[in-house]
């Protein structure tokens, strides 16, 4: 993946490799925030804001910060340190730049800081041994890839409230079957890259 | 053992620590948002649960549309009058007197009074029931017992009781209008908490074509209307309305309606 191109960094992010369906990364948002389509396109583009930030800020705490010190090591402890510290810095800049933002955003943003995909995401951009350019474009469809599975997730969901479920699978159940035969939809592609 | 690394490790996560934090602290600083103490108190006396009654998004967004003056320092359906007064002395006015309403499920029509004039099959939600042909209930403004209003309700306030009625625990509602909205019958209504006599009826249709169809509807005779000592109540669209400003609960009209779709308890009432 060294010198993958963007395209394929896109496709790979978003369909082959997406987040939650098969790298199965952000779960809990992905089944927490998903019973209105409203609520989970904007836990996606809160995600998508903070995984693009966070991609590229980790990128350079690794390459100026860990590597030279060598301390690689400490890889994980670093990543989530500069996470929770920079999810808390966007939220209060936020909150005095750009109000709306912030309100649309609402609830989502601090729901973050905790999230395995913004720091699974981080660790890969290293492991890929990304350049500073294909770390941020892959963070960014990478976050695309999540937004369009919570999203179509919640379609279906939205759908199943008023489908016929036999009554041991309402409600939780039903919405796991749905994800899985979806990651098993997403299977599909493997090998497109 | 390398000591060496673990302190080399530890000391640099902590400097790495301090120097986020310190970031951070400045960072509330410099771009702190001023916000009206108000706002912060009035937040603090409301419950807190966030159901939208006041028609604002949740509790902070009352809070803020009360210290700007748009929103009434009563708007709280939920917390009443004693939110109300905290809310009052906080902006420093007069609380005003809101009467405590509840919803009122307006219909009697159980399986008995009222029958079915098709065998409804679907899932148990008013709203699709009545997109077929306006539900399965002879009277076509009556509560199908579906529970539509059971499953929005955030208070526990309203269920579907023996007789496959939708009915209000008076004790638990807030007012807060999710059933209200919810009901593609317009059968719930509000009304005031105190108010005994109600008319327990929602069908607008001329008496006849009531008549055949429900037995304790309102024929829209006008009985209740002529006997009325306070001009209380009137027939409006062929149902009886009651204006509770005027209504002293004598329940003369109780008395007289032909159908008994005027209900109260009679060892209730108020002696004139």
């Amino acid at each position: 993946m060294e010198n993958a191109s963007i395209f394929v960094i896109m496709v790979s992010a978003i369909l082959v490799n997406n987040f939650v369906l098969s790298r199965f990364l952000g779960i809990c948002p992905f089944l927490g925030v998903s019973k209105q389509v409203e609520t989970a396109f904007g836990m996606g583009m809160a995600v998508t804001f903070v995984i693009t930030l966070a991609g590229t800020l980790t990128y350079f705490v690794h390459y100026y910060l860990l590597v030279p010190f060598g301390l690689e090591y400490l890889q994980t402890a670093a990543f989530i340190l500069v996470i929770a510290s920079l999810v808390q810095f966007v939220e209060i800049v936020l909150q005095k730049m750009s109000p709306t933002l912030y309100q649309a955003l609402g609830v989502f943003l601090p729901l973050i800081t905790t999230n395995c995909a913004v720091l699974g995401l981080a660790l890969l951009n290293i492991q890929y041994k990304f350049g500073l350019v294909q770390t941020i474009f892959h963070s960014f469809f990478a976050a695309i890839g999540f937004s369009l599975a919570i999203v179509l997730f919640a379609g279906i969901r939205e759908k199943l409230e008023t489908s016929d479920v036999p009554a041991p699978f309402k409600g939780f159940p039903i919405a796991l079957v749905t994800a899985s035969l979806m990651s098993i939809a997403f299977l599909g592609f493997t090998g497109l890259v | 053992m390398d000591t060496n690394s673990i302190i080399l490790a530890g000391t640099s996560l902590g400097i790495m620590g301090l120097a986020f934090g310190a970031a951070l602290a400045f960072a509330s600083k410099k771009f702190a948002v001023e916000v009206d103490p108000r706002v912060v108190e009035v937040r603090e006396a409301v419950p807190g649960a966030n159901c939208g009654a006041c028609g604002y998004p949740g509790c902070d967004g009352f809070a803020n549309a009360v210290v700007k003056g748009i929103a009434p320092v009563n708007g709280c359906p939920v917390g009443g009058a004693a939110v109300a007064t905290k809310v009052a002395q906080i902006m420093g006015v007069e609380a005003g007197s809101s009467i405590k309403k509840i919803a009122r499920v307006k219909c009697e029509g159980h399986d008995e009074n009222c029958g079915n004039r098709y065998e409804y099959d679907g899932f148990d939600s008013c709203v699709a029931a009545n997109m077929l042909n306006g539900g399965p209930k002879k009277c076509l403004y009556g509560c199908m017992g579906l529970g539509s209003c059971v499953q929005v309700c955030p208070f526990d306030a309203i269920h579907i009781n023996d007789k496959g009625l939708a009915e209000v625990d008076p004790e638990k509602c807030t007012a807060c209008n999710k059933c209200i909205e919810i009901c593609p019958k317009m059968v719930i209504s509000l009304v005031p908490y105190e108010q005994l006599t109600i008319v327990q009826c929602n069908n607008k249709d001329k008496g006849p074509m009531v008549k055949k169809n429900c037995n304790v509807a309102c024929i829209a005779c006008g009985i209740c209307e002529k006997n009325c000592p306070f001009d209380a109540i009137h027939v409006i669209n062929n149902l009886a309305e009651i204006d509770y400003d005027k209504c002293t609960n004598c329940m003369i009209c109780v008395e007289k309606c032909p159908t008994k779709a005027i209900q109260g308890d009679l060892t209730k009432r108020t002696a004139i």
